[in-house]
């Protein structure tokens, strides 16, 4: 087996994928057939390729080799029924598609998301009002103290 | 084999306790040596640094040693047990991938025999290790906020990580409901701390920290007992302890990173491999003297393992949250801690109130939920559930039972020929009980923030990665492997001081007790050093 995805493997890969995310127009989102994404999937499988490649096959043989033919409809219900019961290789199609569908720029910048790694810019986080721990700080202590005695004195 | 010139102390581990014990020990001048399997990690290492962050949290920054697979790693046969095993080899252990959530163990948890009735009480109480937990927080750098009424009194020296818009929710939630929470202790600087930068709030904790704001050991204990003159030696697979005539310990036979076998040979073996690697190394140490293992008279050696199980409640509010924006830790619940006569388990569980999720890890975990669908329908829903999310785990207190324990495997071997360990571990019912108390309670919260698509994961996906009590302390050399300062009772030369030596696991992250145990330790054989072998 090549240690890579096959141009007929990545056809299918590019069918499945696309069907498992269609493209918005409305949203601005891509499809996850969309060649830069695809190619990351393909480059980004890795350890997981022979799982990937198990799922391909099986989702292939669910469709009897005609998932392409089939409509949205068929293949979306196809898909969410391989998903809910396909196991470690449905689980490893799943994560390759969206790890690289949600790193895409076009994707996180259309969710309103930085498309950038969280180094060296970070993030802000509200720093909030402490004055809601009110309620708790007044209450007293109520840990148990070992060096009680019974008339709970130390 | 490859002899090496003969050390005062050789530390096995570099991890939470390897690194405290060494930096304790390094003020004698004895010779110390550490041997670690792993290799440093580099700042540039971590996944905050590139775009596929999230991606690598399945990949070489994944939490369970069988799935990463680094070279550094070793297998573990756990098909035996719904909790698996979470661990990081390298020079730091586990602190590289921990969530630096910061607790600390209850007065309560080192006298359960006495108040409640069960296991069996520590041979050290929470006031002997009082100082070493301030002590270790000055260490790590602990950020936290005093005046907890649900914890003993403690002095973080920095202030606590912020509330957020997640915790906000949370907190009005509590409030409505009359319960306790408090922002979390965390070993996250929240301000520059000893060299330390302070957090920017790259996401979550766990797959470490870029900035150098978490504090893993390998940046807070390591680079001093280096300094102090402590040898660390990394890419060293140690396969078993040596004894000699005497039955003391003679030292440790390892692989280097081409595959060499080596004898080092040693003065004082200190174990901290962890509640796995420990038992493991302990068990594979049997010799003609010792058959069943090294230190295992009692043969307590791998038993009482403890893995806390830890139900996570998740939901989605209205209102935009932190999402992956900030630390995972915000804030912990001690209301359900302390044993309640009215509920049907005894001991309890810290809630553990969580931040969401990044865009990656929120579409697989809402795939795996069921709550997002492929098709056309993705892209709404998907829209609804990125960065709402709230999720709240039940730390739950895990009593030490003998059936729960870490043997050798029979079959599997890591790449160097040594057995790996094998889990065999079930769930008691008194936990199981209080796992659906927790749950019931969480999902009570999560109504009162008003959340939807509420859910639980009961153990899958929850491997906290606190591995403990398989060589455990007492002052009975048949009930116990070390004495009350972590001596073995059978091999006077021999000590353990990682998360092993625990008697019961409380209901909290044990990382912070485990060093406390470990500077205790060294503390004792410092004191005793004119008679350590008497
Ligand atoms: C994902 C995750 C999140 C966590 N979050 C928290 C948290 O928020 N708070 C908390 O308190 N705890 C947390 N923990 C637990 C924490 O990491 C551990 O409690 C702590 O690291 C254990 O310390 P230790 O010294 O017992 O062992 P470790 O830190 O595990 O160190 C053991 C070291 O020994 C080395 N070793 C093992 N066998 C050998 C051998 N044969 N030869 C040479 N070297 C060997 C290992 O490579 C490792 O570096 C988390 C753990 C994980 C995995």
């Amino acid at each position: 087996m090549s240690a890579t995805l096959s141009p007929a493997e990545m056809d299918h890969l590019g069918e499945i994928a696309g069907a498992m995310i269609p493209a918005s127009a409305d949203l601005r989102m891509p499809a996850a057939d969309d060649p830069v994404i695809l190619d990351d999937i393909a480059k980004s499988v890795g350890r997981d390729l022979a799982l990937v490649r198990e799922a391909i096959a099986a989702i292939l043989k669910m469709a009897n080799g005609a998932f392409a033919g089939l409509d949205q409809d068929a293949k979306e219900a196809l898909i969410n029924d391989y998903h809910a019961r396909g196991g470690a290789p449905a689980e490893a199609l799943g994560r390759a598609i969206l790890a690289a569908y949600y790193r895409d720029d076009r994707v996180l910048v259309a969710l309103g998301q930085e498309a950038r790694s969280p180094f060296p810019k970070g993030h802000v986080v509200e720093p909030r009002d402490w004055s809601l721990l009110d309620a708790v700080r007044h209450r007293a202590p109520f840990w148990r103290d070992d060096r009680m005695t019974g008339t709970g004195e130390r | 084999m490859a002899g090496n010139e003969r050390v005062d102390v050789l530390i096995i581990g570099s991890g939470a306790s390897g690194a405290a014990v060494a930096w304790s020990l390094a003020e004698t001048k004895m010779r110390i040596l550490c041997l670690e399997q792993g290799d440093w990690v580099k700042p540039t290492d971590f996944p905050s640094n590139g775009r596929d962050w999230e991606a690598r949290r399945f990949g070489d920054f994944e939490i369970r040693p069988n799935l990463r697979g680094r070279d550094t790693d070793y297998p573990v046969n756990d098909d035996n047990s719904l909790m698996k095993v979470a661990n990081f080899n390298g020079v730091g252990g586990g602190t590289i991938i921990y969530t630096a959530h910061w607790p600390r163990l209850h007065p309560s948890d080192f006298k359960v025999k006495s108040l409640d009735g069960v296991a069996d009480d520590w041979p050290i109480d929470y006031w002997a290790l009082e100082r070493f937990y301030e002590e270790n927080d000055r260490m790590m750098g602990a950020s936290g906020l005093p005046g907890d009424p649900g914890v003993p009194p403690r002095h973080p020296p920095m202030p606590p990580i912020p509330l957020g818009r997640t915790g906000a929710v949370y907190a009005q939630a509590m409030n409505r409901l009359g319960w306790h929470w408090w922002p979390s202790d965390t070993t996250i600087a929240t301000t520059p701390y000893d060299g330390r930068a302070q957090c920017i709030n790259l996401g979550h904790c766990t797959p470490g920290c870029a900035q150098g704001a978490k504090a893993s050991t390998d940046i807070t204990y390591w680079p001093l007992a280096l300094r102090a003159g402590v040898e660390l030696r990394t890419r060293c697979r140690v396969r078993e302890i040596v004894t000699d005539e005497h039955g003391m310990a003679a030292g440790a036979i390892y692989y280097d990173a081409e595959g060499r076998e080596h004898f080092q040979p040693a003065e004082v073996v200190i174990m901290a491999c962890n509640g796995v690697g420990t038992p493991r190394l302990l068990l594979n140490s049997a010799s003609a003297r010792f058959p069943n293992g090294l230190a295992n008279s009692s043969g307590l050696v791998g038993r009482n393992l403890m893995l806390h199980p830890w139900p996570v409640v998740s939901g989605y509010v209205e209102e935009e949250m932190d999402g992956a924006r900030a630390p995972i830790t915000s804030m912990w619940s001690k209301q359900f801690y302390e044993t309640d006569p009215a509920r049907d388990f005894v001991r309890g569980y810290t809630l553990q109130f969580g931040r969401g999720a990044g865009p990656v890890t929120e579409a697989i975990g809402s795939t795996a939920a069921g709550h997002l669908p492929w098709g056309r329908g993705h892209h709404g829903i998907y829209r609804q559930l990125l960065n709402p999310r709230a999720s709240i785990g039940v730390a739950c207190d895990d009593l030490p039972e003998e059936h729960n324990r870490v043997t050798l495997d029979p079959e599997l071997k890591d790449s160097n020929g040594i057995p790996a360990p094998r889990i065999d571990y079930a769930i008691s019912e008194n936990t199981r009980r209080m796992m659906e108390h927790g749950i019931a309670r969480a999902e009570e919260i999560m109504a009162a923030a008003g959340a939807t698509r509420v859910h639980t994961s009961r153990t899958v996906l929850n491997y906290p990665g606190h591995l403990l009590g398989t060589a455990r302390m007492g002052t009975d050399p048949e009930r116990s492997v070390v004495n009350e300062w972590g001596r073995s009772h059978d091999v006077k030369n021999l000590f353990i001081v990682d998360g092993s030596v625990f008697v019961t696991g409380g209901g909290v992250n044990p990382t912070s007790t485990i060093q406390a145990v470990a500077l205790y330790i060294a503390d004792q054989m410092k004191q005793r050093l004119a008679n350590l072998f008497d």
